[in-house]
């Protein structure tokens, strides 16, 4: 095994952390954003107003964050990991408690450029407190049922608040994200499937709850076609405008579907659509390729991190990213529910390229901070 | 430690590696849908998309004329300019609806319609504020225009018709489509589109309506119009050329004004060309058109003279003694009687306990067939139809066009009623009394008939060979005369016996005791033949007989006679035939025969091929011995 000299010589220099960041990583992502750009300029009739140039300020403050996320060691992130969670489920259960009070359901912070909305937020920061939790984690402990109720309880607390908000989407893509962090810590295979057994099992509890709107949505998924101008209009449309695209398109700015607003949604959760329209089935696989290569990115790094907390961080956020992308692709191709994903840096809206971008933050940490060596404890193994 | 992190690290590896290759998978998924949408299913999906994007719109076609024989326009379409308001233009619906009742008159009534169009439509589709603006209305909007945001002035097609409320039953009217009459046309569904109602414009709509031309527009998801891809003109309606003549229908409703209500027909004796087809009183037709308020429809509808029916083709009236030529015919053709049958009429005929009157107290005396005609004898007619028996004459009627629709290009024809033993055990449900073949004899009872039956049955008399039909359409454009494709079958019925009943026809109008001698055609060579009629519409009680029967004059409307005539000319070459009812004007030779009279001479005088020379010399055929009388 190889000795890592970097670790033994104390704190990184921002020179050294500026040498181990991934440059090529943050292109990916300029590029993947730039492309959102062009769709937004194309959602607006060919104007940078209103949405395209407010992305592109979001993507830049985004950035800055990115850095300042990514330069911060990975152990300051560790030991505040918790301390994040609890802020911004507080953050949550305030929004939560307005919304109540408040005449109306809203669920943002106005932060002045952007509205934030702490349940986006939340998706990262569960990622890290699960990682601090495991992190200090050894394999009998997980083995262990009883080791596992705190890691359930960080992951329930959000989503019920979610749930109730309701926010379906959201809910489903923390689960789904924890699910991960579970399944790489080391928890066995046979508690997923006793989990998912159960959830099996309280399908018919969880439809008696639903709301109306819910259900329909589920139930217009399974059979678009049924109400062609009711709740199944916007599957239906989208499935249109994506298959009229063809193979290669009809051109930058000429889709039919989207331009004469066929297409609802098409600059937030339906950009995806417009993308396939306006340049078929060639400018879908280019981007559905640009996402595999973040994904990829994000595999070798969690592979390359030599800390636990590192690689479930690296992992947890890169499995988040997949989500957003897999769900949103297949809503809007009529594979799953509408739901209300949205199209990970390219669908208008801050919170969510915020959130994306700090989730990203904290993957470059990992990888600057690649070679920590961090104590089970939470302290460097050289201290 | 080194040994714990590095298991933890191999499982965490081999657990990623599982995690890639599951995520890998579902972007494989991805993948496989996206090829099946849009490379498998792409087809499909841009026929959708066009179906989305693509919009065709219907142009309508201008509806075709209507012509006179001569050609000259009776229904055409003219200009209507119309203020249109467009919602989404106008900041404040309602202040420029204010604005614009200071310049053109808006009742309460269209402003609530305007605003109620407004809000179901959607902003972008323009609501008709009013239409048939005149020339002074337009400029006055024009002129303000920049005060009227959202009003733009456009053009449509009405129709006007140039004899107006004149020709309203012969050409009918146009309207919007109803529901019930929705069919394959997609025109049919055009907002703002219409179709003929009644008359001509109804029975030959298909031929005036054209064919719908189309303009394939791209639309957005809330229908506004982006801008037309491709247009195809329609094809203009047909004109149709009618055998009527614009100015004698003029002349004929100018001859039936004053009365409240009466019926004209004119028609060629030999091509069955209807002439003119005159009905009062009429209506507005483009009332119809632009929308009538409830209380001129109220109005309409109660009015007693009921001036939406076309009494020419719907009325039906007992034709009274117009009718015994047919009784004539059907005793001498089947033999019952012969041609010189004498009969003694002293004011009454009995029949078991019954006692049938003449029309003239004091009775004829003795009559021959001719006298009996000339003279409107009933009791000569008593006599006939005892002889021929119902079945007989009723086959005679049927011959001369009675008892069945004529088959008239026009909706609405009633068949009237020729009663036959059968019949009446049928619909009445009672067997036939003798009595009653009497009363048929002289056209009353069961018999019913319309003015437009009435002058066939004259056109047969006189043209003696064909069963000839009445028609309005002297040709479609572009089309045959329908009346060229006719074929009219023989009317067999022999000459010696047609030619006692003009004879008789002759003295109704031309022998000094003739019942319509005072209104006698005087121009040599255009003398008419004719024949009286005053048909009964309530029984005469026996009290009323034997003390006084009230005069027409003296009862109210409702129960006066019917004052029929029906009339041929020239007598020696017959070309025209005309027939008129005056409901409950009197008596036939003084209300009718004259009015028949006019318009026969207009008729004649008007025709191109000049039927007559004649000259105003006023002789007429030499007077009989006999004294003349007033019949009933």
């Amino acid at each position: 095994m190889r000795l890592n000299l970097t670790a033994d010589r104390g704190p990184m220099t921002l020179g050294q952390k500026l040498w181990h960041f991934s440059w090529f990583f943050l292109l990916l992502l300029c590029v993947i954003a730039g492309i959102g750009f062009g769709m937004l300029y194309s959602a607006a009739n060919g104007a940078w107003d209103p949405w395209a140039s407010r992305q592109a300020m979001r993507f830049g403050v985004g950035l800055v964050l990115l850095l300042a996320i990514a330069l911060t060691d990975i152990r300051i992130w560790l030991r505040y990991a918790y301390v994040l969670y609890v802020l911004v489920l507080a953050l949550l259960v305030g929004v939560e408690v307005m919304g109540v009070i408040g005449m109306g359901a809203q669920r943002w912070i106005d932060l002045g450029f952007i509205q934030l909305q702490p349940s986006e937020v939340m998706k990262i920061v569960l990622v890290l407190a699960l990682a601090r939790y495991f992190h200090g984690a050894s394999l009998e402990d997980i083995g262990r049922p009883g080791f596992l109720v705190f890691p359930l309880v960080l992951v329930g607390a959000p989503v019920v608040l979610v749930l109730r908000q309701p926010d379906l989407g959201t809910a489903i893509m923390m689960t789904m994200t924890a699910a991960v962090i579970f399944f790489l810590a080391g928890v066995r295979m046979w508690k997923f499937a006793l989990v998912g057994a159960a959830v099996l099992g309280a399908l018919p509890v969880a439809w008696s709850l639903m709301h109306g709107y819910q259900r329909r949505r589920i139930l217009t998924f399974l059979d678009p076609e049924s109400d062609p101008l009711g709740a199944g209009y916007h599957i239906l449309q989208s499935k249109i405008a994506l298959g009229s695209g063809g193979v290669l398109g009809k051109g930058f700015m000429h889709g039919s579907q989207s331009h004469l607003n066929f297409l609802p949604e098409k600059q937030t959760d339906f950009i995806f659509t417009m993308l396939a329209e306006e340049f078929g089935m060639a400018g879908g696989l280019t981007l559905l390729g640009l996402y595999m290569l973040v994904l990829v990115f994000g595999f070798a790094i969690a592979l390359r991190v030599r800390n636990q907390f590192g690689r479930l961080v690296a992992l947890g956020v890169t499995g988040t990213f997949f989500f957003y992308v897999f769900i949103n692709i297949a809503m809007v191709m009529g594979l799953l529910p509408v739901v209300g994903v949205p199209l990970p840096l390219i669908s208008y809206g801050g919170t969510a390229m915020l959130s994306i971008l700090i989730g990203f933050g904290f993957l470059m940490s990992a990888y600057v901070h690649r070679d920590v060596r961090i104590s089970r404890h939470g302290t460097s193994e050289d201290d | 430690m080194y040994r714990e992190d590095n298991t933890r690290s191999k499982a965490f590896s081999r657990r990623a590696l599982i995690l890639g290759g599951a995520q890998l998978g579902l972007a494989g998924v991805l993948v496989g849908r996206m090829y099946q949408l849009q490379v498998l299913e792409s087809h499909r999906y841009k026929m959708l998309a066009d179906e989305n994007r693509i919009n065709m719109r219907l142009l309508p076609p201008p509806r075709g004329r209507i012509l006179d024989r001569f050609g000259v326009p009776i229904a055409e379409n003219r200009e209507n300019y119309r203020a249109l308001l467009i919602a989404e233009q106008a900041p404040d619906v309602e202040r420029t609806l204010d604005t614009l009742t200071r310049l053109i008159q808006l009742s309460e009534y269209d402003r609530r319609r305007i605003l109620r169009e407004i809000r179901r439509r959607r902003s972008f589709v323009p609501v008709t504020v009013r239409e048939n603006l005149d020339w002074q209305e337009v400029s006055r909007i024009e002129v303000n225009a920049p005060d009227l945001p959202g009003v733009v002035i456009d053009v449509g097609q009405s129709r006007v018709y140039a004899l107006g409320e004149r020709g309203a039953h012969l050409l009918g009217y146009v309207a919007a489509v109803s529901e019930k009459e929705q069919g394959d046309d997609p025109l049919l569904e055009l907002p703002g589109f219409r179709i003929g109602k009644s008359g001509v414009e109804k029975e030959y709509d298909i031929k005036l309506r054209g064919k719908a031309g189309s303009s394939q527009l791209e639309v957005n998801a809330l229908g506004r119009v982006i801008r037309e891809l491709d247009r195809q003109e329609g094809q203009p309606g047909h004109d149709i050329h009618l055998t009527i003549d614009l100015a004698l229908q003029n002349f004929a409703i100018d001859k039936l004004q004053d009365k409240k209500s009466a019926a004209a027909v004119v028609m060629d004796v030999n091509s069955g060309e209807v002439l003119a087809l005159a009905s009062v009183p009429g209506f507005d037709p483009t009332a119809f058109n632009t929308g009538l308020s409830r209380s001129d429809w109220q109005s309409i509808v109660s009015n007693p003279y009921a001036p939406l029916t076309n009494k020419a083709v719907s009325g039906q009236y007992a034709p009274g003694s117009t009718f015994k030529m047919v009784v004539a015919l059907a005793a001498l053709e089947s033999g019952a009687i012969s041609p010189d049958l004498r009969v003694f009429c002293r004011g009454h005929t009995q029949l078991g306990n019954a006692r049938f009157h003449c029309w003239k107290k004091g009775g004829h005396g003795w009559v021959d067939m001719r006298d009996a005609i000339q003279h409107s004898c009933d009791v000569y007619f008593y006599e006939a139809a005892r002889r021929a028996g119902i079945d007989r004459i009723a086959e005679m009627a049927k011959r001369f066009g009675l008892g069945d629709a004529t088959g008239i290009d026009l909706p609405g024809e009633r068949a009237g009623l020729i009663p036959t033993r059968k019949w009446k055990k049928g619909a009445v449900g009672v067997a036939w009394q003798k009595g009653e073949t009497l009363v048929a004899g002289i056209g009353q009872g069961f018999v019913l008939t319309t003015p437009l039956q009435l002058a066939v049955m004259t056109a047969r008399l006189a043209n003696g060979r064909l069963k000839i039909k009445p028609h309005l359409v002297r040709q479609l454009e572009g089309g045959k005369a329908p009346a060229e494709a006719q074929k009219f079958d023989a009317l067999g019925v022999s000459s010696e016996a047609l030619r006692v009943i003009v004879d008789g026809m002759n003295a109704v109008a031309n022998d000094r005791h003739g019942t319509a001698y005072r209104a006698r055609i005087e121009e040599e060579g255009w003398e008419m033949a004719g024949k009286t009629g005053t048909s009964q519409v309530r029984r005469i009680s026996k009290h009323e007989r034997d003390t006084r029967v009230l005069k027409n004059e003296e009862r109210p409307w409702k129960e006066r006679d019917h004052a029929l005539f029906v009339a041929f000319a020239p007598v020696h070459a017959p070309r025209y035939a005309i027939a008129v009812v005056v409901e409950h004007g009197g008596g036939g030779s003084a209300v009718a025969a004259p009015i028949a009279r006019d318009i026969l001479r207009e008729t004649l005088r008007r025709d191109p091929t000049g039927a007559g020379a004649a000259t105003t010399a006023g002789k007429g055929v030499p007077p009989p011995a006999r004294k003349g009388e007033r019949e009933a």
